[in-house]
């Protein structure tokens, strides 16, 4: 284990994106929602880039030109009224032009209207349920085996050995590509956070109440997330896995699950 | 040298009892603030111990050293401990020193209630320390305290109920000691615009604290009576609502951020023109600003809450209201940055901090204003991202200017100067390693890595041994501060001014300030203008 930390400090010293899995940035998902999420991520980011180099630049100029050991006697204007409304209004212009397209995403966030199926995901300390509602599909989706014994204190087990250690579970969640899929959630407990990065999903599981979200994904593939509310000792062991597979093929897992049951 | 503080030297001074009882019942603000800075470092260092244990289970995946029940007992103690423990009682610390100071009064207004709201504190971290050896632990649900899962924390729970009240009492009796010292206790011809800005932050503070800490009070007493008499406040299975709490607590927590932020503000303010030797620009916008911040303070709670699955309209405003708070910050940091320009600086420590404080502090204000965008908000809530911002703000924030405070005040309060050299070590060493610290966090938030798990995916190995790397050194240059600390009897002796720039009635009396000062009123103009 040690030596998996040195090699993996080693390998980022010597090439920080050799490692295939290191990841930088929010990921731009598989919803068209997800990827507006990202682009506005990166449109404020680079907002901030801007001001800071606006910013930071004056300050590392006067702190380069106005020091004292350059011999500099110090200036005795302290204040302008002039420069506090610029500073003021030009920030204020800056964030309407976050603010709109910002508004106009969570707009569309909103609208779960019309979905093509519909999933009641229940949290429990520590797990998830889901329930298909159209059909009679319903399971309890935990933390796979290989996790389960490697988690455990000192275990011996070697973490990178273990395939999606902490990220896998016995029983997936299953979804056709290019259907609305709406999520209605629910806790039996404790406030949980059902949270799929690549779908840009994070809504909280709270007993008593039913919050909703929904997507649409555009690819198909394995996609994983964890809970993201704090909900008790295992809160960082019941992971979420979502596969988005084409119709079809999910017509056919429903059918098996229905044969099972 | 000012005349008022001569004339209380010569004759009207008695110094201090001797021994325990001095401590014990002082009523004097110097004493006081003194326990109060010793109080806050201590906390510190006990909760700094609590990073270590986080960060070493962190360093590389698997669990290695602690369960995950106690792993959550550690980042619920330490983030209580820092917060209510570390970082408030040093501005108040602070506030006790040099507000009296500052404005030219005696002492603080009301100092039996000063003696009082000090030595609640030892009392309420006894007893929320004590329950880290009780049955089930210590609070383990987060500092937040959300229920229902707050509600399962076992013998520590009424322990932890009190504690959190005896803090508010402490923090209220503070606030209003130093609002009632500030409206009536300043030189005859101080008016409220000529404050320095450390007082005007810390009258604002104090409004906040009055205002927000009874908020708390009540959302921990409504978690009391649920747990204990059978009501239903947060419980959905008696008809009650777990998102209220949430609601009622960060009306309390949002204005908190700013409790631990605004003193902050007024010590950078104070240190920058010192040492630019340069006049504070915009004095009046600065105070206009803070105000702001103040008042948004109390619309912007739900930018906590954008998961909890709030109407559209609800999400709109107070995304708005939120990014609004951008804009007097900004303005803040602008005029930091023209008291730079065209100054003539120089760079001894308390600079140093204030500097490294605007600079990172201006990186936790940029990632603030990300985490205003409520959409990119669902991605980056509950992760790493958002452990990055709010240590940003806090660390090199709050914390920087505390350690600026106190190395621009220690000659003032020891009458000795500290080891310039250790002091930029200890400076240098901070600044870098917690960047080092929180700056991956970023990077781990955004590739989703949720906060408060004891164990991780390997994918967030890397960074993740980096920042545990980081926060073991910034740990261990800590006890340079205190090095600094325990020898800086030995400093050469400190005149009055301290500092070529320095400006302002604390610069007046002797150092080390004598036990009492100010027994006459002094002319606030006057001090003023032999300095210019």
């Amino acid at each position: 284990m040690t030596r998996n930390t040195i090699l993996s400090l080693l390998g980022l010293a010597l090439a920080g994106t050799a490692n295939a899995e290191w990841a930088l940035n929010m990921p731009k998902g598989i919803t068209d929602l997800s990827l507006e999420t990202y682009n506005l991520h990166m449109m404020v980011f680079w907002w901030c880039v801007g001001i800071g180099i606006v910013v930071f630049g004056v300050m590392v100029i006067s702190l380069i030109k106005h020091r004292k050991s350059n011999n500099v006697s110090p200036a005795t204007f302290s204040h302008s009224t002039t420069a506090e409304v610029i500073w003021t209004a030009i920030p204020v212009i800056i964030l309407i032009l976050i603010a709109v397209p910002t508004a106009e995403t969570m707009v569309k966030m909103e609208d779960s209207r019309k979905p093509d199926m519909s999933i009641v995901v229940t949290g429990y300390q520590w797990k998830w349920h889901y329930k298909y509602q159209d059909s009679d599909v319903e399971f309890y989706s935990s933390l796979a085996r290989p996790s389960l014994e490697a988690r455990r204190k000192q275990s011996g087990i070697d973490p990178f050995a273990v395939e999606n250690y902490l990220l896998e579970v016995d029983n997936p969640v299953v979804v056709p590509r290019g259907a609305k899929v709406r999520l209605l959630f629910t806790s039996n407990d404790v406030i949980h956070s059902w949270w799929v990065k690549d779908l840009a999903i994070k809504k909280d599981a709270i007993p008593g109440i039913v919050n909703e979200a929904w997507f649409r994904a555009n690819e198909s593939g394995t996609y994983r997330g964890q809970c993201a509310e704090l909900c008790g000792k295992d809160h960082g062991y019941m992971p979420i896995v979502v596969e988005v597979v084409e119709p079809a093929a999910y017509t056919a897992w429903v059918n098996s699950h229905d044969a099972e049951q | 040298m000012n005349t008022a503080a001569h004339d209380s030297h010569d004759h009207d001074d008695h110094g201090p009892v001797k021994g325990i009882r001095r401590w014990l019942f002082s009523t004097n603000h110097k004493d006081i603030g003194t326990m109060y800075l010793i109080f806050s470092l201590t906390m510190f260092f006990i909760g700094g111990l609590m990073a270590m244990v986080i960060r070493s289970e962190l360093a590389i995946p698997g669990l290695q050293f602690v369960h995950p029940e106690f792993f959550n007992q550690m980042t619920t103690m330490h983030a209580l401990i820092m917060v209510f423990g570390a970082v408030m009682p040093a501005f108040v610390g602070l506030a006790n020193w040099m507000i009296p100071l500052m404005i030219g009064a005696p002492d603080m207004a009301l100092p039996r209630m000063n003696n009082w709201s000090f030595w609640i504190l030892p009392v309420a971290f006894s007893i929320l320390l004590s329950t880290l050896l009780m049955p089930g632990g210590s609070p383990a649900g987060g500092w937040t305290m959300y229920p229902p899962l707050v509600l399962q924390t076992g013998n520590a729970f009424p322990f932890l109920i009190f504690s959190v009240h005896l803090m508010g009492v402490s923090s209220i009796m503070g606030a209003i000691n130093i609002i009632v010292t500030v409206i009536n206790m300043r030189a005859p011809d101080m008016s409220l615009l000529k404050m320095p800005m450390f007082v005007w932050t810390w009258l604002i503070t104090a409004y906040l604290l009055i205002a927000v800490m009874p908020v708390l009070a009540g959302a921990v007493t409504m978690l009391l009576t649920d747990q204990f008499f059978g009501t239903s406040f947060f419980l959905a299975a008696g008809g009650g609502d777990p998102v209220m709490f949430q609601h009622i607590f960060w009306f309390f927590g949002h204005p908190e951020v700013y409790i631990m932020i605004l003193p902050a503000f007024g010590v950078v303010s104070e240190i920058i023109p010192t040492f630019a030797r340069k006049k504070l620009f915009g004095h009046d916008s600065m105070v206009y600003a803070a105000s702001c911040i103040a008042f948004l303070s109390f619309i912007v709670w739900a930018h906590h809450m954008f998961t909890v699955g709030m109407p559209l309209t609800g999400q709109l405003f107070f995304m708005f209201a939120t990014m609004l708070i951008a804009v007097p910050t900004g303005v803040k940091i602008f005029n930091w940055v023209a008291t730079m320009w065209r100054g003539s600086m120089t760079f001894e420590t308390p600079m140093l901090f204030s500097l490294a404080f605007v600079f990172l502090f201006t990186i936790g204000g940029f990632s603030g204003l990300m985490l205003a965008v409520a959409p990119a908000d669902v991605q980056y809530h509950d992760t790493y991202f958002v452990v990055a911002h709010f240590h940003y703000v806090l660390v090199p924030g709050s914390v920087f200017a505390i350690m600026a405070g106190a190395y621009y005040w220690l000659p003032k309060w020891t009458g000795h100067m500290y080891n310039e050299t250790l002091g930029k070590v200890h400076f240098w060493a901070s600044a870098i390693f917690v960047n080092v610290t929180f700056f991956p966090m970023h990077f781990l938030g955004l590739a989703g890595m949720p906060r408060r798990i004891p164990d991780y995916s390997t994918q967030f190995a890397d960074f993740n041994t980096i920042a545990s790397i980081g926060a073991i050194g910034f740990g261990l240059s800590q006890l340079l501060f205190v090095w600094v600390l325990l020898t800086s009897r030995k400093g050469a002796k400190a005149t009055d001014r301290v500092w070529e720039g320095s400006h302002g009635l604390e610069w007046t009396v002797p150092s080390p300030a004598p036990y009492h000062t100010f027994a006459t009123p002094p002319k606030a103009r006057i001090a003023n203008e032999a300095f210019e």
